[in-house]
């Protein structure tokens, strides 16, 4: 009777063929027969893409030097976007007056940080700084007029700094009114539901460039004699009309949301419609429609190039301008994946966040 | 107690009563809107007649005296076309380009959509990568980059890349064997159209046996016969009334055939992919919306993969996939405006764009463009909607 065990035989390690590396390999590369073949071609697709590319941007690509004469290399040639930085950046914001905008970026970030990370619980005074004085800070550093700060003209703004302007202007402009707008839309009043329905799906069912058109060829006829913006505004008034019919729908989607329970026990506690709607729904509303705000918010930063077609140097139409340039005629490749590369940078990092804050509010259960 | 409860409300503010608030409320609200259309219409008046600007539509019939690069099925003449010749001009353009965007984007779409749900992880990353570059890059961006980067940089008409013997690219455009039609051509499209009739009844028929005697009938292919079969026999049975007109190269340019103009394959080619990736995520998450339990429980009903899939899980997953590809198709033909940047002779490029600066009339040109976008944001979703219900679930 040796032969039969007494004690209970320790568990074995899964088979070699199922863990680690090979067994990764066997369950995602070669399941199949079918697999093995999408794997080795793909593999194939992907390494002929990524070494070109590579090659293309760094081994062969030129670095050093000032003129179109010191592209010789194959592959792409970054002289150009390293001698037309400042323009990219800046526009043609005066060189000795830069160091405003980055001051200007610099009260941004600061209170983006706060507001957006967790590093701080309560969020008032960072909203109050960020929404209440920024905006005025900024606008008196990147104008000037004030404080013995020379003026620069609208027209001179251009390149990342205009974009950033643009977004981050009507993004600010559009909030408030796409509430207005979505509050209008849910009101039991059926001329201002109409109103604002009529708005949204006018906005909505139109091109933004039929609107950019609308703002800077038909506004200089619709305000009396006289009165007129630069172009700059009346982008700005197009992109925060567009933009608020889009908000507008993101803040319904999270006021409907809301279950009817709430509104009703804030109205048996005595409170009004605007109280109600001040400190029960609408933060609730307003929380979990934040990811869908910064999605929205991602499209209006990409439709900001828009401002090409009414003649605003942003950074699309600057770098556009430079490649027609006749001493760096064929630099149009380079130019726009440096462009298409900012805006990835941007545009990702957003919606990672979004992504990121989007699992921070689902406190429900998951699967 | 009933008339003190009177007394005391008609004694209250008649302006606490929420009713009569709303009342009020609205009126102010119609007056300001009637106020502000009339401001602006007041001062549009007197800014027009300062300018010197005429109102109307009597420029419609003016003539246009600019050329249009690409004209289908329309003739027009730069000295006798009118202003309105161009408007249909521009929206036919609109119309091909979104059509041939859709097909396209729809395509690419489902295709990296069931990619992205690949269990091959090379596959996956490369279907990820894609989707998640051409999202977060601005569509003018990329629409500029294929057309002043890729197209415009491609060898000249004399080294023009030939693929095969008759396929030519340069930076013209591309060019390609032309059909010509004879007489008696219209046979062809004629078995198409019965071929598509055929079919739907043959479905019908089909679905209804199965119902009845549970005999299964191969649909797919008697639609593939249909369909692709009968045109082709019909022609050859017509003893093909077509001819093939093959491009040939020529001292400036590559002749006969059909050719693509680059800035339709721009607008083309950046349309539909970055569309693509927009419905590619919505294919993904349509159909990880339908639940695991549903494959599991046609496997065990002895349902083989690829039947489960089309029969189980495409069918649920339409319904979910269905109202944000409406909007999809909507974003792509509003999209196709921008094609006023590498000059696709669409409505905004040629209608709202130079038929605008020549007659100064911004405001009727303006209402017309917005107008027509309107209509087709309208037809779309009317469309997409009827669809919709057509598959959506029956409840009890």
């Amino acid at each position: 009777m040796a032969i039969v065990k007494t004690e209970r035989h320790p568990d074995l390690p899964p088979p070699t063929s199922q863990t680690g590396v090979i067994g990764w390999m066997r369950e995602n590369l070669f399941s199949s027969p079918l697999n093995i073949v999408l794997t080795l071609v793909a593999g194939y697709v992907s390494w002929v893409a990524l070494s070109s590319l590579i090659s293309y941007a760094f081994i062969d690509a030129n670095f050093a030097g000032t003129t179109r004469e010191d592209c010789t290399g194959s592959g792409a040639c970054w002289v150009f976007i390293k001698m037309r930085f400042g323009q990219i950046m800046y526009g043609f914001y005066p060189e000795e007056e830069r160091w405003r905008v980055d001051v200007g970026y610099v009260l941004v970030a600061i209170g983006l940080f706060f507001v957006l990370s967790d590093v701080v619980k309560d969020k008032k005074w960072p909203a109050i700084y960020l929404f209440g004085f920024v905006p005025v800070a900024c606008y008196i550093l990147f104008s000037g007029g004030y404080f013995g700060l020379e003026h620069v003209e609208t027209a001179q703004w251009g390149g990342l700094f205009l974009t950033l302007v643009l977004a981050s202007v009507s993004i600010f402009v559009s909030l408030p009114l796409g509430i207005v707008l979505a509050l209008g839309r849910r009101s039991s009043m059926p001329v201002v539901r109409m109103i604002c329905v009529g708005f949204i799906e006018f906005v909505r069912g139109v091109p933004l460039i039929t609107v950019l058109f609308m703002a800077s060829v038909m506004l200089p006829l619709f305000l009396p004699e006289g009165v007129n913006f630069d172009k700059l505004v009346r982008a700005l008034v197009g992109m925060s009309l567009f933009a608020s019919a889009y908000m507008a729908e993101v803040v319904r989607g999270g006021l409907q949301a809301i279950p009817k329970g709430q509104m009703e026990a804030a109205k048996s506690l005595g409170l009004g419609y605007w109280q109600a709607m001040g400190f029960i729904i609408l933060p609730q509303a307003l929380k979990i429609s934040i990811p869908s705000i910064v999605n929205t918010f991602i499209g209006l930063f990409k439709d900001t190039t828009l401002v090409l077609i009414i003649g605003l140097l942003d950074l699309l139409s600057i770098v556009k301008s430079g490649t027609t340039d006749k001493e760096w005629i064929g630099m149009a490749q380079e130019g726009y994946i440096f462009v298409a590369a900012v805006f990835f940078v941007f545009c990702f990092g957003m919606s990672r966040y979004s992504i990121w804050l989007e699992n921070k509010l689902h406190t429900g259960h998951k699967r | 107690m009933t008339t003190d409860v009177q007394a005391t409300a008609s004694s209250v503010n008649m302006f606490r009563d929420p009713r009569v608030r709303a009342v009020f409320f609205q009126f102010l609200v119609i007056a300001l809107v009637v106020f502000f259309a009339w401001y602006i219409a007041h001062n549009t008046a007197i800014n027009l007649a300062n300018r010197g600007i005429a109102s109307g539509f009597g420029f419609l019939s003016q003539p246009a005296g600019f050329d249009i690069g690409i004209v289908l099925f329309k003739s027009y003449s730069s000295q006798t076309s009118t202003h309105l010749d161009v408007l249909i001009i521009g929206i036919i353009n609109t119309l091909v380009v979104s059509f041939a965007g859709i097909v396209l984007a729809t395509i690419i779409g489902f295709i990296f959509g069931v990619l992205r749900l690949s269990k091959n992880w090379i596959v996956n990353k490369i279907a990820y990568v894609y989707i998640e570059v051409v999202r977060n890059i601005p569509l003018l961006v990329q629409l500029m980059f294929w057309y002043f980067a890729v197209l415009s940089v491609l060898p000249v008409v004399r080294d023009s890349i030939r693929i095969g013997e008759n396929f030519y690219i340069n930076n013209r455009g591309a060019n390609f064997p032309a059909i010509i039609p004879e007489a008696g051509f219209w046979v062809i499209p004629v078995a198409l159209l019965i071929g598509i009739v055929a079919t739907v009844f043959m479905r019908k028929w089909a679905h209804k046996r199965q119902d009845e005697t549970g005999q299964p009938f191969p649909v797919f292919w008697a639609s593939v016969a249909l369909i692709l079969l009968l045109p082709v026999l019909t022609a050859i049975v017509a003893g093909l009334p077509f001819t093939i007109d093959y491009p040939t190269a020529g001292r400036f340019g590559i002749n006969d055939g059909w050719s693509l103009k680059p800035e339709f394959l721009a607008l083309l080619l950046g349309l539909s992919i970055y569309t693509g990736a927009f419905i590619a995520e919505i294919v993904r998450s349509g159909i990880n919306a339908v639940s695991h339990g549903q494959t599991e429980a046609a496997h065990s009903l002895g349902i083989r993969p690829g039947l489960t899939t089309r029969l189980v899980v495409l069918p649920q997953a339409l319904r979910v996939i269905v109202p944000p590809l409406t909007s999809q198709y909507l974003n792509l033909t509003k999209n196709s405006s921008l094609a006023t940047a590498i000059g696709y002779p669409e409505l905004t490029s040629i209608f709202a764009g130079t038929s605008l600066n020549q007659t100064g009339q911004a405001i009727e040109v303006i209402l017309i463009a917005m107008l027509f976008y309107l209509g087709i944001s309208l037809l779309i979703s009317m469309f997409m909607n009827w669809y919709n219900q057509h598959i959506a679930l029956v409840e009890r």
